[in-house]
């Protein structure tokens, strides 16, 4: 009895060491399994994984809309205080005031992209963007304004 | 055709037909020297560079790829790096002892090269206890390990030392046994008589299963003997910085470095010698044409290649398994390589009475 279950813990033993170098073993031979990015020569071939945050943008569609309300939820959500939105009031066409942001100011510099802006805003209004070549020369620089100029909100988005 | 074997034949005679013997003996002891220097650096730079590039692709990686054409000089710079830095000894450290640690180990390493066939009538000495003397020179290095260790007068160092010593010394059994069934079917302890016996085919292939378990308990064996992963306990990166080279640094280190990838080339000769039939080309039985075109290779590639698979096998086992505990490395040993070892070789030596090997 004792001599089987010595002889099962070798065989075992060995089978499992076997199924790993097995799964190296096919690493070896298949190149294309190579996830390294040679990151400065394939800069313009550079893929990244989807889930990748860099920076928070604001997407602006053809006709320079986008569909920030200015709730400031971001503003509320954001832990160290990346995030400032400054609101004004639009004259609609029946005359009516509307509450629209003046600037929504990001400052990368303070940013740990947690996320959580963008899982706060309840009109997908700001998005995580891939991108992550932020070195300037100016401390300055690195804060910015996400809304370009001249943007106004989509229709439609209350 | 030029070979190894005619041109050591052809000096030999230039030689002798110049100086007086004594003359000739000496600068043909010289010739080897340098000849072993040289075998020395070239094969530090080139394990090492194979080493990290096999490591790599086993790890989805890419490897060295900058210095030179698909990064062929990384190691050559890395050299020259460590040439130029600082041997730095520590204040508290024995000194004398400090400073000799590397050059035993390498002064090993370099013994070791002795009896090795690097090809057709190609060996610096053909000793007649040639597999004794390896075994017996072998087990030095462990004592430039635990002088290392202890002069440093670093606790890290002691430790790995320490860890070094209990795992050197149990592996050289089950080494030893696994040598042994070889020496058991051979019937002699001198290597040229070891590969001549395997001219009808490798040992691996004549000897059954109690060899090819044999040979998995050699490969196992030498692996824990050059203290590499997965039984680099003695070097530990995570627990005890870097073993018993902790204190070493520049050229000190670098001899280290070079004397354990010399010892897995050297281990992995041994190993093919025994069981791979060292330069003897594969010959398959009474197929006289196929044994023919396999005598066309030069018997050099041959031990090349054979030892250069090994030390593939040996680095893929490196970058597969993880680290072994103490307690795990030394049950591993005394419970299941020794008892299979030898009763492996209690069936080897049926085998080699009755002759049940072709």
């Amino acid at each position: 009895m004792f001599l089987k279950d010595y002889i099962v813990d070798v065989y075992n033993g060995v089978a499992s060491l076997l199924k790993g170098m097995r799964k190296t073993g096919y690493y070896f031979t298949h190149s294309k399994e190579i996830i390294t990015e040679q990151y400065p020569d394939n800069r313009a071939t550079l893929k990244l994984a989807d889930r990748f945050k860099g920076e928070v943008v604001m997407p602006h569609d053809e006709n320079n809309e986008h569909t920030c309300t200015g709730c400031t939820a971001c503003e509320l959500a954001c832990p160290n205080g990346t995030i400032k939105i400054i609101t004004k009031f639009d004259i609609t066409p029946e005359g009516k005031k509307k509450k629209a942001i003046d600037a929504f100011i990001y400052r990368l510099e303070m940013c740990t992209l947690c996320n959580l802006c963008v899982a706060a805003c309840p009109s997908d209004a700001i998005i995580m963007a891939p991108n992550f070549e932020h070195s300037v020369f100016d401390r300055s620089k690195l804060t910015k304004i996400l809304n370009k100029p001249g943007s106004k909100i989509k229709e439609g988005i209350e | 055709m030029l070979s190894l074997e005619s041109i050591t034949k052809t000096t030999q005679d230039w030689l002798l037909a110049k100086f007086s013997p004594t003359m000739a003996l000496t600068i043909e002891c010289i010739i080897v020297i340098l000849l072993c220097i040289t075998l020395f650096a070239v094969l530090g730079l080139v394990l090492v560079l194979l080493e990290r590039k096999v490591a790599a692709r086993i790890q989805i990686r890419l490897g060295p790829n900058r210095v030179g054409p698909g990064g062929i000089f990384q190691t050559a710079a890395d050299t020259l790096k460590l040439i130029m830095k600082e041997g730095l000894t520590p204040d508290t450290a024995d000194k004398f002892l400090f400073n000799l640690a590397p050059f035993v180990v390498m002064m090993v390493a370099m013994l070791l090269l002795a009896p090795i066939a690097f090809a057709k009538n190609f060996q610096i000495w053909d000793i007649n206890i040639g597999v004794l003397y390896i075994s017996s020179v072998s087990s030095l290095s462990v004592i430039g390990i635990l002088m290392a260790g202890w002069a440093s007068n670093n606790k890290y160092s002691l430790l790995g030392a320490m860890r070094s010593g209990a795992q050197i010394v149990s592996y050289e059994l089950s080494a030893g046994f696994a040598v042994l069934t070889i020496v058991v079917l051979t019937g002699s302890l001198q290597i040229s008589e070891i590969v001549a016996a395997q001219q009808n085919g490798w040992w691996l292939f004549k000897g059954h299963i109690p060899v090819v378990i044999a040979f998995v308990l050699y490969i196992i064996a030498v692996t824990a003997e050059t203290n590499r992963a997965p039984f680099d306990l003695a070097e530990a990166e995570s627990e005890l910085t870097a073993g018993f080279h902790t204190e070493y640094s520049g050229m000190k280190f670098a001899l280290f470095f070079l004397a354990e990838y010399i010892n897995i080339f050297i281990v992995c000769a041994i190993g093919a010698t025994l069981f791979l039939g060292g330069w003897m080309p594969l010959h398959i039985g009474s197929w006289e044409a196929f044994n023919h075109i396999m005598d066309y290779i030069p018997s050099s590639i041959w031990f090349m290649g054979k030892t250069f698979f090994l030390i593939f096998v040996i680095m893929w086992f490196r970058w597969t398994f993880p680290r072994l505990r103490v307690d795990q490395l030394l049950n591993l040993e005394w419970k299941y390589l020794l008892p299979i070892s030898l009763f492996n070789l209690l069936l080897v030596t049926v085998i080699a009475i009755l002759g049940w090997y072709f």
